[in-house]
């Protein structure tokens, strides 16, 4: 029993981790409606920008704030160079443009900041908390609680800005129609330039986490992969169905690879394992046969 | 009449000078690169190629390329993707059919996607460290190298290691393989069972999904299993993951053995302190010490010359590697010339010969200023392995310092196995093995 809720608590704390790069994923989807497959590929630009700040010289708040500086600006280009000619256009467009969007920052960012990966030192231990350790017999991480503290300030802090802000509710008037948005004079530029911001803030964030924990490179885009079927179970339009997918993704996945694999070498010998790579896309795919707009996400009706 | 002959006789030195070059031109030894410096792994194929390539240079430089012979190149890139490799190949070899050194593409899947081609076409591909084990048998794969060691036996080195270090018993002990699920992942399981039991421990096996950025589950299960040792066979993000999830479950690192894809600069230093103490085999050593790496520093980044855009890479483990696989292949070229013609461009054909006929004693080693380096290595057509040897090194928090000397695998256990795969294989794809008793 000790055991499994050690499991269980390792993975719900691992999901909140993919929910922080899920997150990056709502935002840009809740303001233009489209997948940002560049995600990934923004969590590793941030955390190279920490990394390469650092390098040259800069203390860590520095470079946080550098960082973030560089994702601002690259939010701002993004929406100039990128978007504002496919205003209106069909969202497979925008999807199209995204990839090509992670295909420039994976080449792009090791040739200003190098490719070798690298540590980040947040000042916040991998370890486990000696007191659970001793009492419970079970191994909690300083660095997990930390991150969980991270993305329930930054859920609560999302949630407000789109549910009571004007920009907020702006954000989700362009989801809903661009053109509809633009005729009552919502100002598209800076909504979708302000999103872009914000989802460089987020992916700032979880590039700061996720470098601390594996080190920064390249496998930061990997992330992106963690994240999608946390979106498809939480829904693509939930900042809190992001947290909530990240929990049942990570401790589904995690007891997943613990009591799956006994199971099936029983059954058929050979040695399984290895499975909570593919596990939390079958478990999104059988959710979206039974709720295709996910736990949290918005229904959809067309009118006929 | 002389004023006529002056233009002449101009003409004709001009035609010579040209045919000269035309012949000198003739005379380079060509280098396929099929290799990777940007994408996922880009930073490991940036130190491997770079000392690859500064070893060439050195040589041209120092020596004036192999008995006159200049050493060329061309790299194309394949970002690691087998299909992208595939495509170097076909760019590349054309020219590879005039002459080629060995093709390093440091991958596993690329080197199984052409190990059928390069046969085909009579270019020897070199597989140091990855690619097809059971090539170790040349009476099958007379065309591919998987030179000094192989997998299995680096597996079998690294439980010899373990052994010896619990006074040669391992009965009783609990030995997790903590593994990549990949080809490159399963390779080694083979000949960990065959140790376990020979040596009566108990494995258990825990693989990791690619990419392996993510490992709670599997260490929270090792933290269950209380094991003896951990024995590791990550790649890329996996290693770091793993080395901070040991320290998050308060595994000793000191009790974790990883493979040579483990055991670079790359792979710990993102660790942070997580790494400290950590082992890894390898089968070249790091560092400046060894004399010809700080004469290609002195000579080649002397002369400007230097492949490398950080010079903080020479002397790293890949980089070394890189100039270790040079070395190797540049031995082999000298082997060749001296059955087919000293001061000759050697074809893929010649090379292969070589390869099989490499014999790089210590003395050579010295030499050559590779003392230590590499182990001593001595191929032949049973045997395109050549040494199965590693050393084992710990990272102390900086740098990777050997702590073993060169520790061979159990071949009398491991080389049969490899006999029966490639007999599989060649009934397989109906090869007829040729008779190596007949091959000098």
């Amino acid at each position: 029993m000790n055991f499994f809720l050690e499991v269980l608590i390792g993975g719900l704390l691992s999901g909140v981790m993919y929910a922080l790069v899920a997150l990056g994923f709502v935002m840009i989807y809740k303001a233009s409606g489209v997948f940002n497959f560049a995600q990934g590929a923004m969590v590793y630009l941030a955390a190279l920008s920490v990394v390469g700040c650092i390098e040259k010289g800069a203390p860590l708040w520095l470079a946080i704030i550098l960082a973030f500086g560089i994702m601002t600006l690259f939010g701002i280009a993004t929406e100039k160079f990128v978007l504002r000619k496919l205003v209106n256009q069909p969202p497979i467009a925008l999807f199209m443009a995204t990839i090509g969007l992670a295909f420039f920052i994976e080449g792009v960012a090791p040739m200003i900041f190098g490719s070798d990966p690298r540590a980040l030192e947040l000042g916040i231990v991998d370890e486990p908390i000696p007191w659970v350790l001793d009492n419970w017999n079970m191994v909690i991480s300083k660095f997990d609680l930390v991150a969980a503290g991270v993305a329930g300030v930054l859920v609560a802090t999302l949630a407000l800005f789109f549910q009571y802000t004007r920009v907020g509710r702006a954000l989700r008037a362009v989801a809903d129609d661009h053109q509809a948005a633009l005729s009552i004079g919502i100002p598209l530029q800076h909504i979708w330039a302000i999103v872009w911001g914000v989802a460089g803030f987020v992916a700032l964030v979880a590039g700061m986490m996720w470098g601390a924990r594996n080190g920064v490179q390249f496998a930061l885009t990997f992330t992106a992969l963690k994240a999608l079927p946390v979106l498809i179970l939480g829904g693509f339009t939930s900042v809190p169905g992001a947290i909530v997918g990240g929990l049942i993704i990570g401790a589904s996945e995690k007891l997943a690879e613990i009591y799956i694999p006994p199971v099936m070498q029983n059954m058929f010998g050979g040695n399984f394992g290895g499975i909570e790579g593919w596990f939390p896309y079958v478990l999104a795919l059988l959710f979206l046969l039974v709720r295709p707009e996910g736990l949290f996400g918005e229904k959809h009706i067309d009118r006929v | 009449m002389i004023k006529n002959f002056k233009p002449a006789l101009a003409a004709a030195a001009v035609s010579l000078a040209m045919l000269s070059q035309t012949a000198m031109a003739a005379e380079e030894q060509f280098f396929p690169l099929i290799d990777y410096r940007v994408g996922p792994y880009g930073s490991n194929g940036q130190a491997f190629y770079g000392g690859f390539i500064d070893y060439l240079n050195y040589v041209n430089l120092k020596e004036k390329g192999v008995n006159g012979v200049q050493l060329t190149y061309e790299e194309c890139e394949t970002e690691y993707n087998n299909a992208k490799g595939v495509e170097c190949y076909e760019r590349l070899k054309a020219k590879a059919k005039v002459s080629s050194g060995p093709i390093h593409t440091m991958s596993t899947g690329i080197s199984y996607a052409l190990i059928d081609k390069s046969a085909q076409d009579k270019l020897p591909l070199a597989m140091m460290g990855y690619g097809r084990t059971d090539a170790v048998d040349g009476s099958v794969f007379p065309y591919a190298f998987p030179l000094v060691t192989t997998y299995q036996m680096q597996a079998s080195a690294i439980i010899k290691f373990i052994k010896d270090k619990n006074a040669g018993n391992l009965a009783g002990k609990k030995i997790v393989y903590l593994y990549h699920d990949s080809a490159y992942g399963k390779e080694a399981i083979i000949a960990m069972e065959a140790e376990a039991s020979l040596n009566k421990f108990t494995l258990v096996q825990v693989p990791v999904a690619h990419p392996g950025n993510e490992q709670g589950a599997q260490w929270l299960k090792i933290r269950q299993e209380k094991p003896d040792y951990v024995v590791f066979w990550g790649w890329g993000v996996m290693n770091q993951t793993a080395l901070k999830a040991a320290q998050k479950v308060g595994y000793p690192r000191d009790q974790m053995i990883g493979s040579w894809w483990t055991g670079s600069e790359e792979d710990v230093v993102p660790a942070g302190e997580a790494a400290k103490g950590y082992m890894a085999a390898t089968w070249n050593v790091s560092g400046k010490q060894v004399p010809v790496i700080a004469d290609i520093e002195k000579v080649v980044y002397g002369a400007n010359k230097g492949n490398l855009q950080d010079k903080a890479k020479i002397g790293t483990v890949l980089y070394n590697r890189g100039v270790s696989a040079a070395v190797l292949s540049i031995e082999a070229i000298r082997k060749a010339q001296e059955k087919y013609g000293k001061g000759k461009a050697m074809t893929g054909e010649q090379v292969r010969w070589a390869l099989e006929n490499l014999n790089i004693t210590d003395a050579r080693l010295k030499t050559l200023g590779a003392t230590d380096l590499l182990p001593e290595i001595k191929t032949s057509c049973d045997n395109h392995e050549g040494s199965g040897k590693v050393k084992i090194q710990q990272w102390d928090g900086a740098k990777w310092v050997p702590i073993s000397g060169w520790i061979e695998g159990n071949k009398a256990l491991i080389h049969p196995l490899f006999q029966a795969s490639a007999k599989q294989y060649a009934k397989e794809k109906g090869i007829t093995p040729r008779d190596c008793s007949k091959e000098k």
